[in-house]
């Protein structure tokens, strides 16, 4: 059970027929339990909406090819697109990482772990991966902070919240390329005379003391500024999520509390907080692998600044620039793994999640 | 998931974030006069951080209009919030002519792309939800996977591969175009099985099995009653897919050529530098971002399905 969400009998409905589980157990996803057969055999796939035995018997059945045969030829296409694009090429990625191919011709030895070895002694490396440390807590608390407070703004309905809604969205609907054009002017770090972008508003607002240098930064934390983009494109994404997690608690949950006298802090505190819980986890799954991955927007920020690189860009760089695939491909492996580690449970827990 | 395992919200209440619902709360006798006058306060303070955050997210929004409809002599970089002295649409004319060929060259992959990789979702959604196979439990999860993938992960064996078909940048009669499009019906097809599938486990076997009773097969099945059912479902999935291909970069930046660039590869190399008026750059990335911009306001409830179930979450 995860939190006070799930009411008795709410759902969990399409368990607990016995016996009519697969062998896997798995197979009750999607299927709705009115039309599963009592006798259906274990292990046999659910063909085709299988009601074994038709009351009815047709006289067409027997040339039929069988529905899940069926099923499976119409899936074939995206079935070996996706094992081969996807699959077949993280395994070819791998290989690579395994070789010392450097130039345009593919060179397929086999050098064992030393491009990794390599890799863990690589001063740019070793930035990098302070780097998106860095990016990714400032990035990931940033946005989740933001998108929490313009859900619970717009939580008890305010008047127009399909506009703020709109507005809050609207960047994700925009290439990184776009929004990085408008914010590299906006990050602007000229000084005096020159002064412009944010800086130039704080100094009109009277909040100088707020101005930076952003990410052209001489600080090793020059990297934080490119989460104010990066924020900006994508906690509306994350307001949905909480709003939408909001909404799901049932009213009464918070009545009856209030009624027994706790304020709103304690109804925050108590009810939504345990009942949102399952929300934050996705969210700051998402969230990470979405910084694992940025890539474009700061390549259009600001392409060749060392001081914002992270793997995913020096991967790019040293292979279709240097042609160092060796090397990229190294990268490219650890990047994936660090990927498979954040979204491989999200996905079990989702699944899980689904077919309660 | 926390919204569809919930009781009390209807299914058809799911389809985009429920409203709130408004019931007066039964207050404590005594805390009356307190709460009256509170929430009066509250309310001020929610709408004006409410606005804050609007003035946050319209900021660069404003920026980029003032700076884009301003005449090119008026443009400086200091003055980048100040309202143009008069309006002028020379910024928009001078850059057109740099991007006008990627813009075909976006429209004309993102919409076969987002069409074919629809039409494969739907029949894999429909197979998983509906039909479903031996192993279906285990080839579900790994489709999945594939929305989450790093791109960097696949793209030096996708080089490698376009460029020993001949689809890869010059060597292609599209610059690497038709590649490109590919590229983007493959990716897509995690995300555009999970819309579909997710769409037809929504609906009763019922629909469906009435079909099979009359004697229809799968093949049937699928083209006569599951795709017409599905089509709230494809406008989630071409909505975001064309999006989604509209706006990659690191695809199109991989595979195409000058005459073949995508709109963002394009905008990346004409508003990207210092060197480029930064009016032109302005209005560059105004129009870059006009198709997606036009499908969001016009569309927005099926752009916030499509980006809610990007992530495994249906809103």
């Amino acid at each position: 059970m995860s939190g006070p969400l799930r009411l008795p009998g709410a759902s969990g409905a399409s368990t607990g027929q016995p016996g009519t589980e697969g062998p896997h157990g798995l197979e009750l996803i999607g299927t709705t339990p009115a039309h599963r057969p009592r006798h259906a055999q274990a292990g046999v796939e659910r063909d085709w909406l299988h009601q074994p035995p038709q009351p009815v018997s047709r006289p067409g059945r027997m040339r039929r090819v069988p529905g899940w045969l069926a099923g499976l030829g119409l899936m074939s296409p995206s079935l070996i697109l996706v094992g081969v694009f996807v699959y077949g090429f993280i395994g070819w990625n791998v290989r690579v990482s395994f070789t010392s191919w450097e130039g345009l011709t593919p060179v397929y030895d086999f050098v064992g772990l030393d491009n990794y070895s390599a890799l863990w002694n690589d001063a740019r490396w070793r930035t990098d991966a302070r780097n998106i440390v860095i990016f990714t807590t400032v990035f990931v608390v940033g946005a989740l902070a933001l998108g929490f407070v313009m859900a619970l703004l717009l939580e008890k309905g305010a008047r127009g919240e399909a506009f703020y809604r709109g507005v809050f969205l609207f960047p994700m609907a925009i290439s990184f390329i776009a929004t990085a054009i408008v914010w590299r002017w906006l990050l602007d770090n000229g000084g005096g005379a020159d002064t412009a972008g944010l800086n130039k508003l704080f100094g009109d607002l009277g909040l100088g003391f707020l101005r930076s240098d952003w990410h052209k930064s001489e600080s090793s934390w020059a990297i934080a500024a490119v989460a104010l983009p990066a924020g900006w494109a994508l906690s509306g994404y994350v307001m949905a999520l909480f709003l939408a997690g909001m909404r799901a608690i049932p009213n009464t949950f918070r009545e009856s509390a209030r009624i027994d006298g706790a304020s709103e802090w304690q109804v925050l505190w108590y009810v939504m907080r345990p009942a949102l819980r399952p929300v934050t986890f996705s969210a700051v799954l998402i969230l990470i692998h979405i910084s694992l991955k940025t890539f474009d927007l700061i390549y259009a920020l600001d392409q060749g600044n060392l001081k914002i690189d992270t793997p995913s860009l020096y991967m790019w760089f040293t292979t279709f620039d240097g042609g160092f695939y060796d090397r990229g491909a190294t990268i490219a492996t650890v990047l994936l793994i660090g990927v498979v580690l954040i979204i491989g449970p999200y996905i079990r827990y989702w699944l899980r999640s689904e077919r309660r | 998931m926390t919204v569809r395992g919930t009781a009390g919200i209807p299914a058809p209440a799911r389809n985009s974030i429920p409203r709130p619902v408004h019931q007066p709360a039964p207050t404590p006798p005594g805390a009356a006069l307190r709460s009256k006058r509170t929430a009066g306060w509250v309310t001020a303070l929610r709408y004006a951080g409410l606005w804050l955050l609007v003035g946050f997210f319209l900021m660069p929004v404003y920026v980029l209009l003032v700076t884009a409809f301003k005449d090119p002599s008026d443009v400086t970089v200091t003055g980048i919030f100040s309202l143009p002295s008069s309006l002028s649409l020379d910024n928009f004319t001078d850059v057109w002519p740099k991007l006008s060929t990627s813009f075909r060259n976006s429209l004309s992959l993102s919409i076969p792309a987002s069409l074919i990789s629809s039409l494969l979702g739907c029949a894999n959604g429909f197979v998983l939800a509906k039909v479903r196979f031996r192993y279906a439990n285990v080839v579900f999860p790994l489709i999945l996977f594939g929305i989450f993938v790093p791109y960097q992960a696949i793209v030096i064996p996708l080089a490698q591969t376009m460029t020993d078909l001949g689809l890869r940048g010059g060597a292609d009669q599209t610059g690497g175009l038709a590649g490109l499009t590919l590229i983007h019906i493959i990716y897509g097809l995690p995300i555009t099985t999970l819309i579909f599938r997710n769409y037809f486990v929504g609906l009763p076997d019922s629909l469906m099995e009435s079909a099979r009773l009359d004697g229809a097969g799968v093949m049937q099945t699928f083209l006569d009653v599951a795709v017409p059912l599905a089509r709230p479902a494809f406008a989630v999935s071409i909505i975001w897919q064309f999006t989604a291909s509209w706006n990659d970069f690191m695809f199109g930046a991989m595979m195409t050529t000058r005459e073949s660039w995508p709109i963002t590869v394009a905008l990346n190399n004409v508003a990207g530098g210092q060197s480029i008026p930064f009016g032109q750059a302005m209005a560059g990335a105004l129009l870059a971002s006009l198709p997606t911009l036009a499908i969001y306001l016009l569309l927005g409830r099926f752009f916030l399905r499509g980006v809610l179930a990007g992530t495994l979450r249906d809103a």
